[in-house]
């Protein structure tokens, strides 16, 4: 099944399941989202359940806090990342703050869905993977699933969460396919995932370049190199645990990300390595992301701003050589 | 609409009431006992009293950064309302939303809001889904005209005409945005002429007439109620006082504030009491009673003792 289905499904599967539960968001009517994930469902639940907004980021984004905090569970689409900038207000200031400023009489049990990331060609205001923007935001979970599977079980979760949670897919995974475990099946909001187990070195990554380091797992073999590679899922709160057993087990550590290298999730993930893992590095904490410039809109450009398969191989190579 | 005379006395206490909390606010500020800022809202006491009478106890509120006068009008407790401006574990927030973030869901406050605008989606959110549950109740946001002119007044009043969603919008116009005339700052001057753009129904009170107030409120409200969908009403009004704690008031004149003073909606009452053959001396009870009350609550918060550091750093997710 292809992740975009995934995310169908587990919207389906909940609509179904609790009538507390509906979404908004542009376009996602008879149109079925601008990636077509939500295809269906309108017909299926009709215009209550499946609220198509005009074009108000800000006010459709407070007003599914509002729907909450009266105790509907809205799911909010962002139709890409970049837009989230128009909705943060709402996140930063009334989501994530909510539950404790009113010390716990009100909760908002709200998701953020959105797609993040670059997939060629879209450009500057519709590429960017805002991940690391979210981070210093109290009272948001953030994770970015990877697999179809993953994702599935993830926003089924997410949508019964008492809290805000933000989803960020990634319109480079809505084509990918994987198995799904059919019908009831919920992932914790809190944990990482070692996708591929390995002895060599840990590779910390997540949503669209997790792919990417499975490929490189594979092109590495040949060289008698077996690198662990660990899908963080959740980057808020970071599964500490999973990421510092990896660590401890390898003693090297390559993070990849799609964020902008400065201040992404591999920041705070290498700090958290040097408080808590230090004696247990042999080698420097390396990391990859996006360089610190707009996505640009050509193809030929892209790549040279965001992490490629030969970016990592060469990193593994360097890792593994330090 | 001539109020009963009790009703039109029980608003009069009321006004005073928050009159007095407010004064004891600013005195407490000048001992330093209060940190931070507050905005008060001395001249507009008519425009919480006036709209919360004409509501349903069950009518949820929405209110923005100039909130005191909306939750004693509401009757939340003058003591945990101090307590919480005072950062004291047993206001309503534990001390963590202080004047700007106060909320208390059993008298149907949803909450007070420190972004200027951000309550105005909230309230539209919650009518959305007071109709998804088929409720007869209404959503009450109140708004400066400053407010009026941020996307989500724009956004909120679009969808929720759309949707016809139960959601009465109250703009306080006050005629600043802090230092900002409205003249300067919202084009046409007027904020309900904004409402035909969004096809929805306006209406214009004195803000200074609790009776005004109440009637043009119930109007809109039996309307909203009725299933007709939104409805924007402005009353006009005006601050005697700062914007906020540290206002030297340099942007308007003295003989303006003078003028306005001649129509302090506290006055107007009085005034319309006095003529209905109230005794003065029993209007000046009230207004003895209302800050003896506040001078016990004041007394009461200021014993009372903060959170802990482990209650603080617990509860940021339910
Ligand atoms: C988003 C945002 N911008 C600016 C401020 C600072 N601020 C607080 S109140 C205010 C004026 C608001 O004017 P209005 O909406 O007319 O309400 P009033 O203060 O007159 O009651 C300003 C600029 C804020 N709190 N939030």
């Amino acid at each position: 099944m292809f992740y975009s289905q995934a995310v169908n499904i587990a919207l389906e599967e909940e609509l179904t399941r609790d009538p507390d539960v509906f979404i908004l968001g542009e376009d996602i009517g008879i149109y079925g989202g601008a990636f077509g994930v939500t295809k269906g469902l309108y017909e299926k639940f009709g215009p209550q359940r499946i609220r198509e907004t005009p074009i108000s980021e800000n006010s459709f984004t407070g007003m599914a806090v509002g729907a909450a905090m009266l105790g509907l569970r809205p799911v909010v689409e962002i139709m890409f990342m970049d837009f989230l900038a128009l909705a943060l207000d709402q996140l930063l200031n009334s989501a994530g703050k909510i539950h404790y400023m009113y010390n716990g009489q009100l909760k908002v049990p709200m998701v953020l869905r959105t797609p993040g990331g670059a997939k060629g060609g879209y450009g500057p205001s519709h590429s960017q993977m805002l991940s690391s923007m979210l981070l210093g935001i109290p009272g948001l979970k953030i994770v970015a699933p990877s697999t179809p599977r993953q994702v599935k079980g993830i926003l089924k979760s997410a949508i019964r969460d008492d809290n805000p949670v933000v989803v960020i897919e990634n319109k480079r995974l809505y084509p990918q396919q994987g198995e799904v475990p059919e019908g009831e099946y919920l992932l914790p909001l809190d944990k990482a995932e070692v996708l591929s187990p390995g002895t060599d070195m840990s590779i910390l990554t997540y949503s669209a370049m997790t792919p990417l380091c499975l490929a490189v797992k594979e092109a590495v073999r040949e060289l008698g190199w077996d690198p662990e590679i660990v899908d963080l899922v959740s980057l808020q709160p970071l599964d500490r645990e999973s990421i510092f057993k990896s660590v401890r087990k390898t003693g090297r550590v390559l993070i990849v990300e799609e964020a902008c290298l400065t201040g992404g999730i591999g920041a705070e993930v290498s700090a958290l390595i040097a408080e808590h893992c230090l004696d247990a590095l042999e080698a420097p904490v390396m990391r990859l992301g996006a360089a610190d410039v707009p996505i640009p809109s050509s193809l030929a450009l892209e790549k040279y701003v965001l992490p490629q398969i030969e970016d990592i191989v060469k990193a593994v190579q360097q890792l593994r050589e330090y | 609409m001539e109020f009963p005379e009790q009703t039109l006395l029980d608003c009069y206490a009321r006004m005073c009431l928050i009159r007095a909390f407010e004064e004891k606010l600013a005195e407490l500020f000048s001992q330093g006992l209060l940190g931070g800022t507050s905005h008060f809202c001395i001249g507009q006491e008519a425009c919480a009293v006036g709209v919360i009478t004409a509501a349903r106890e069950d009518d949820w509120l929405i209110s923005n950064h100039r909130g005191h006068g909306h939750l004693l009008a509401r009757g939340l407790e003058l003591q945990k309302v101090m307590s919480e401006l005072l950062g004291r574990s047993d206001g309503y927030c534990g001390g963590r939303g202080g004047s700007q973030h106060l909320s208390a869901p059993e008298k149907f406050f949803l909450g007070t809001n420190g972004i200027t605008g951000g309550g105005l989606p909230i309230a539209t959110g919650a009518a959305l889904a007071l109709q998804y549950r088929g409720s007869t109740q209404v959503a009450i946001v109140f708004f400066g005209d400053g407010a009026s002119n941020q996307g989500t007044f724009h956004e909120s009043l679009n969808m929720a005409s759309l949707w016809k969603l139960p959601v009465l919008y109250v703009c306080e116009n006050n005629r600043y945005g802090m230092s900002n005339p409205v003249e300067k700052a919202c084009a046409g001057g007027r904020v309900s002429a904004r409402a035909q753009a969004y096809c929805l129904p306006a209406d214009t009170a004195d803000g200074s007439d609790v009776e005004a107030v109440a009637q043009a409120a119930s109007k809109a409200l039996e309307q909203v109620r009725s299933g007709a969908g939104p409805f924007l009403l402005e009353l006009l009004t005006y601050r005697h006082c700062g914007h906020s704690k540290n206002d030297p008031r340099i942007y308007r004149s003295k003989t303006e504030e003078q003028q306005m003073w001649e129509r302090d909606c506290l006055r107007i009452t009085r005034d319309k009491l006095l003529r209905r053959g109230i005794p003065d001396s029993r209007l000046e009870q009230l207004k003895t009673q209302a800050a003896e009350q506040v001078q016990a609550a004041a007394q009461q918060s200021l014993q009372a003792p903060f959170s802990s550091r482990e209650e603080t750093l617990a509860g940021v997710f339910a």
